[in-house]
């Protein structure tokens, strides 16, 4: 029986960036991956913001970096756009990544680090010793095997098996789930200067996305409230009718088809036990906005790894010692991800009458900062009655 | 097209089934599991249909449903 300090389930953003910092810190580490290539198929519409990736010690390569834009395009469902530039845009708008070598430039840094990794190998189960997670069952290449950890970390996505089989509840509530499709859609002719949102009723409880990936082709997706979705394949069937409907997508044909979930709740309330530990995706780190989820994986995964390496040192795996990484990340954003959820459950009620106010309202007044406060405030001087509704969030 | 699965209520299309995991972190029970590329059910199911309405694909249906 083989042993780790750390068994990373997972080679996306979150399990690497978790195994480069703790394999830095001194711990032994695996990441186990079950698909047999990193960063494919790709899960993501793979916008992101440029302003944290120094802070978790990415360098971007060239190869990683698809594209680069000025800012955000709103657009109300009446067809009027708010552009917003990059500064002011926030998360999810600056860069639009090419997750298939991104995340294999993360992949690369963990194990240069020092990290383990397997691919085509699935996690089937814990390894438990009275209530304590102590390694996990795989599935490799036809074997089967049991790996002793010091902590076994669930970075398996939205899928999120690991947290359920130590008990960790992360289960969702239709409300907060979002089905998504997307095509890498070329031929296409716009603007690829922007990242695009459209809002209201042609994405109900959600948003459409055209994330550019070159001057004729993007990422054109759509993500929509589980509770909004009523026949098989909905979100499909909206999409398609979107993009039959836009002149400038119409002559467009997909290179690739992109399908996933994405949650959209609030916190946790808990994401360590004894010997386990849950990050990006998987403990539903996602901001319950935009969906977007790359950023704050990669956040708590340097919380988690760092937490880890000193676990290591100390030989202590127990919950106790790994509320470090529960505090950590909650410092840096569970305000945020609490507050966005709340406007979020606001958002999802809006009529397309309400929306094109919104955007009127920003185009009239402006904004200097996209923040909530700021956005509420510019709606504020032309429909008061409006921000009423958003009094919890002021 | 389908292929039945364990449940006798419930089938995955392979033929539209991107494994993408939208069915298996919906579910409210951790009834499915996604075996690299193949969707698998277990016993828990209470066929609360989740999986199909979050399916963005359409794949998960009914049996004996096309």
């Amino acid at each position: 029986m083989t042993g780790y300090d750390v068994v990373v389930v997972g080679g996306g953003p979150a399990g690497t960036m978790t195994a480069k910092w703790a394999a830095k810190g001194g711990a032994k580490v695996l990441i186990v991956e079950k698909r047999q290539e990193i960063g494919a198929p790709v899960r993501c519409g793979e916008g992101i913001s440029r302003s944290w990736l120094d802070g978790v010690g990415i360098k971007l390569d060239q190869k990683s970096v698809a594209c680069q834009v000025k800012g955000a395009k709103i657009v109300a469902p009446n067809g009027t756009p708010f552009f917003l530039s990059e500064k002011m845009a926030g998360n999810e708008v600056g860069i639009v990544l090419d997750r298939i070598f991104f995340d294999k430039l993360l992949a690369h840094d963990a194990v240069k680090a020092g990290a383990d990794l397997m691919l085509k190998t699935s996690a089937t189960g814990l390894l438990r010793t009275g209530g304590k997670v102590t390694g996990v069952k795989i599935r490799s290449f036809g074997e089967t095997k049991e790996i002793k950890a010091g902590c076994v970390v669930g970075a398996d996505g939205f899928e999120s098996q690991v947290g359920r089989w130590a008990g960790i509840s992360t289960s969702l509530a239709p409300r907060d789930i979002t089905s998504c499709i997307q095509y890498r859609l070329t031929n296409i002719n716009y603007d690829p200067n922007y990242c695009e949102f459209v809002l209201g009723s042609k994405a109900p409880g959600g948003y459409i996305w055209i994330f550019p990936k070159n001057e004729d082709t993007a990422n054109v997706g759509i993500g929509m409230q589980l509770t909004k979705l009523k026949d098989r394949a909905d979100v499909k069937k909206y999409l398609d009718k979107f993009i039959q409907n836009d002149p400038r997508l119409k002559k467009g044909k997909p290179l690739e088809i992109v399908a996933g979930a994405v949650s959209i709740c609030a916190p946790l309330d808990k994401t360590v036990g004894d010997g386990i530990l849950l990050v990006g995706d998987a403990a539903r780190q996602i901001d319950p906005i935009t969906g977007g989820g790359i950023s704050n994986s990669c956040r708590a995964g340097k919380v988690a790894g760092e937490v880890l390496a000193k676990a290591t040192k100390e030989r202590d795996f127990s919950e106790r010692s790994l509320e470090r990484y529960e505090k950590g990340w909650r410092d840096l954003m569970e305000n945020h991800l609490y507050r966005n959820w709340m406007a979020k459950e606001k958002l999802v009620t809006l009529s397309d009458e309400t929306f094109n106010k919104i955007i009127s309202a920003l185009n009239e007044v402006g904004v200097e900062k996209m923040s909530t406060f700021a956005i509420l405030k510019a709606i504020e001087t032309k429909y008061p009655d409006l921000v009423r509704e958003f009094h919890d969030l002021l | 097209m389908a292929m039945a699965k364990d449940l006798d209520d419930l089938e995955v299309d392979i033929t539209r089934c991107m494994h993408c995991g939208a069915c298996v972190g919906s579910c409210p029970v951790n009834a499915i599991y996604l075996n690299e590329v193949l969707i698998e059910f277990n016993d828990d199911c209470t066929m609360c249909k989740r999986c199909i309405k979050v399916c963005p694909v359409g794949a998960v249906h009914l049996a004996g449903e096309k």
